[in-house]
């Protein structure tokens, strides 16, 4: 008894400052790539051809993007780059609404929209997820389960994962979507009550990520028309606090564009 | 036996025109030989030849001697089982049989294994499509689990056989994560082969990341830089000890025991953040390449990473220490979930999963590679083969990795992190093993004319240790099924590729 409470107090409190303090990254998390189509030389698409999942738009143009959804956050395409025009921030805000606003261009931040009013109202407070990992590599799913522990602390937001779609006001899905998972992801999320909505986690999950082209899988929700998704969240896997701000935008519970990020101070 | 069977060593390319191709008789003899004789499968594996038969490639493992032997055979659309003598090729059979159609005649569980797409029907869906073992009797009942389960966990299917409580028998179904990994791999190595090799699972990203490039770099005769080997060898131990950090929290919360639960699933962050610190992600992804690693360290912050890598492995001590000290969770975890010596070794299990059991196995100490040839970790073992004990020898292990991981990122040798390394030489196989959380990673690169993968086989430990799982549920309460899972905690990626 001694023992467990002088362990208590040696553990201390766990719970991030995040959201209401800055963030605490690594230097060298890589978060949303920074875009300086300026510096392209002319016509080079180095890049572009050293993306392992094709997931730089209109290379070397001023219209130059990464396609979020697609990117797993390798160092390749900064590698690549002769002229430092692509580099990895922190910024570790990585959702949006639609596949078409997952895109990074410039330095301008990806930060997801509010669900409406009517939606906001039903689950602003209080969230129930049902997770299906569709040919997820456990990853994805390693930092759901993060965001749940006492340090990220999904539930102080009124955010749970659930064990049954009928008790789920939502869906999170991750992975692929592997054939042979196809109908029991439909069955999951037509055994949710509806009003409901549908969270796409990870690169695999927004586009297939590696795995795209692959018959044994469908390329992720957008190859899965029966499923409407109403938030992308990028990443490979994305970062738990990738996951809260992404949720709590949706909710409105966070908003704004202030981003607060700080080091961890072990590598400089 | 000389001339039929290859001598090879972990992560040494051959030209693969020597791996001796004999008669299936011959080739069966030698393989049952050496499994009764207490030898091991590392990996056996069918491949469509230039003609377009199919050739079934055995490598085989001599512990001791820290060898291996490669032989191969060409096989028609049926050869005999080896499955009932030696229980520990019943998946490899499976797996010929599902992915080139070559039935094992005899095999006493001829199931699917993954239903992959190129054999399984096209409407074919688990588990509808598959046929289960069942037993009648008055009051016996079926309980079924999955794919989707209670838990943030991946899909798979269990069919557990019950009287009341007590589980007869446990039937695994996976599939359902199927993602056609090999297939992709093939004609590489190209720009998608890094993060496929991260994604084969991805908790066990180092692993078989490392186990690649081994092969990649072998391939290419290609040596990496020592400070590159060393980082490597940190990367792999922080992975180690972030798994089994994070599953001891697991196991003291199936069984309701909250303070380990909490502390460790914190403490597991401590790890992952220091795979973070290294290259920017918390599983390792991006670190690793052929010819070294892409991030190297300033000696101050590795000094501060060892500090606080130190610090948070005394945390992790303490929890843990709760959790094994409390009379209320041992009487759930000992004697929970035996599997007894000989059957780990008939079943050939791998990692933490067999020590518990009381066999000494370790890639790191029988065939070591990088820096695992000059600093040796010890191998650690228990005896019951309960759930006690794969979570003691867990946290035995994560002890030693700890220190090895504190010391070594005190002594990084100096010197480059990383060399250029070339295209893979033609017409080469190469067998690459890591001791990866779970167990023996092994990948079979082969090459073609070209120096593109013809053939690139993976088999994660998890492809031995379902059965375990299997195993130990054996007249158990089917209310300890979620901690003899979490006990073995394995990978249902890795195993469906």
């Amino acid at each position: 008894m001694f023992d467990l409470l002088r362990i208590r107090a040696r553990m201390g409190a766990q719970t991030v400052a995040y959201p209401d303090g800055p963030a605490r990254f690594p230097e060298r998390f890589r978060g949303r790539p920074a875009l300086d189509p300026a510096r392209c030389p002319d016509g080079c698409r180095r890049c572009a051809e050293a993306c392992p999942t094709d997931a730089i738009v209109d290379a070397g143009k001023a219209s130059m993007g990464v396609d979020l959804g697609r990117c797993v956050f390798c160092p390749a395409c900064a590698e690549a780059c002769p002229e430092e025009a692509i580099r990895f921030t922190r910024d570790y805000r990585l959702s949006a609404r639609t596949p078409a606003e997952l895109v990074a261009r410039d330095d301008v931040p990806v930060l997801a929209r509010a669900l409406d009013e009517k939606m906001r109202k039903l689950f602003g407070r209080s969230l129930r997820l049902r997770q299906v990992s569709a040919g997820g590599c456990n990853s994805c799913e390693s930092e759901l389960n993060a965001a749940g522990n006492i340090q990220f602390d999904l539930s102080r937001f009124g955010i749970q994962f659930v064990a049954s779609p009928r008790h789920a006001d939502g869906v999170v899905v991750t992975g692929p979507v592997s054939r042979n998972m196809r109908a029991a992801l439909i069955d999951t999320w037509n055994a949710t009550p509806a009003p409901r909505i549908v969270v796409a986690v990870g690169a695999c999950a927004c586009s297939g990520g590696p795995f795209r082209g692959s018959p044994a899988q469908c390329d992720g929700l957008p190859g899965v028309p029966e499923i409407p998704v109403d938030l992308w969240i990028a990443g490979c896997p994305p970062h738990p606090i990738t996951v809260l701000d992404g949720l709590l935008r949706m909710l409105a519970r966070v908003e704004g564009d202030r981003l607060e990020v700080v080091g961890t101070g072990i590598v400089k | 036996m000389a001339n039929r069977v290859l001598e090879a060593w972990n992560g040494t390319a051959v030209n693969r025109r020597d791996v001796p191709l004999l008669p299936v008789g011959e080739f069966q003899q030698i393989v049952g030989d050496v499994v009764t004789a207490g030898g091991r499968v590392t990996t056996m594996f069918g491949s469509r030849s230039d003609a377009g038969d199919v050739v079934v490639v055995a490598a085989l493992a001599d512990d001791p001697e820290g060898k291996l032997g490669l032989l191969s055979t060409r096989v028609a659309d049926a050869w005999p089982s080896l499955t009932p003598e030696c229980p520990a090729l019943q998946g490899f059979e499976r797996e010929i049989w599902e992915q080139f159609g070559v039935r094992p005649e005899g095999h006493p569980w001829l199931k699917p294994l993954r239903f992959e797409a190129t054999q399984a029907p096209r409407d074919a869906t688990i588990p509808a499509a598959y046929p289960f073992f069942a037993m009648q009797g008055e009051e016996v009942h079926e309980v079924a689990v999955g794919p989707v389960h209670a838990g943030i966990i991946e899909p798979g299917h269990f069919r557990f056989q019950c009287h009341g409580e007590h589980v007869f028998h446990l039937e695994i179904v996976l599939g359902y994560q199927h993602r056609g990994m090999e297939r992709l791999l093939e004609g590489g190595p190209d720009k998608r082969t890094i993060p496929l090799a991260e994604s084969i699972a991805g908790d066990t990203a180092v692993g078989h990341m490392v186990a690649h490039v081994n092969a990649v770099e072998s391939l290419a005769g290609c040596q990496p830089p020592p400070r590159a080997l060393a980082l490597r060898a940190i990367a792999l131990e922080l992975e180690r000890l972030a798994n089994h950090v994070g599953d001891l929290g697991m196991l003291a919360g199936d069984v309701g025991y909250l303070p380990t639960a909490s502390y460790c699933g914190a403490l597991r962050a401590e790890f992952l953040n220091a795979l973070a610190e290294l290259c920017g992600n918390r599983f390792g992804r991006g670190l690793v390449a052929p010819g070294g690693v892409r991030f190297d360290l300033a000696p101050e912050a590795a000094e501060r990473l060892a500090d606080r890598l130190h610090d948070a492995w005394e945390r992790v001590q303490s929890a843990a220490d709760l959790f094994f000290r409390s009379p209320s969770a041992r009487n759930r975890t000992d004697g929970t979930g035996v599997v007894s010596r000989e059957q780990a070794l008939a079943l050939g299990l791998v990692g933490p999963a067999a020590r518990a059991s009381g066999v000494a196995r370790d890639v790191r100490r029988d065939h070591p590679t990088g820096m695992f040839r000059f600093r040796h970790i010890p191998a650690v073992t228990g005896e019951s083969g309960d759930v006690f004990a794969r979570g003691w020898v867990r946290l035995l292990e994560a002890e030693r990795s700890a220190e090895f991981v504190v010391s070594e990122l005190r002594h990084l040798p100096r010197g480059q992190v990383r060399i250029a390394c070339g295209p893979p030489a033609p017409d080469r196989m190469v067998v690459s093993m890591i001791e990866g959380w779970r167990g023996e990673i092994a990948h079979v690169a082969t090459t073609g004319e070209g120096g593109r993968f013809v053939r690139y086989k993976v088999k994660d430990p998890s492809f031995h240790n379902w059965m375990g799982l299997a195993m130990a549920l054996r007249d158990e309460q089917i209310s300890d099924f979620p901690l003899c899972n979490k006990s073995f905690n394995l990978s249902y990626c890795g195993h469906d590729l």
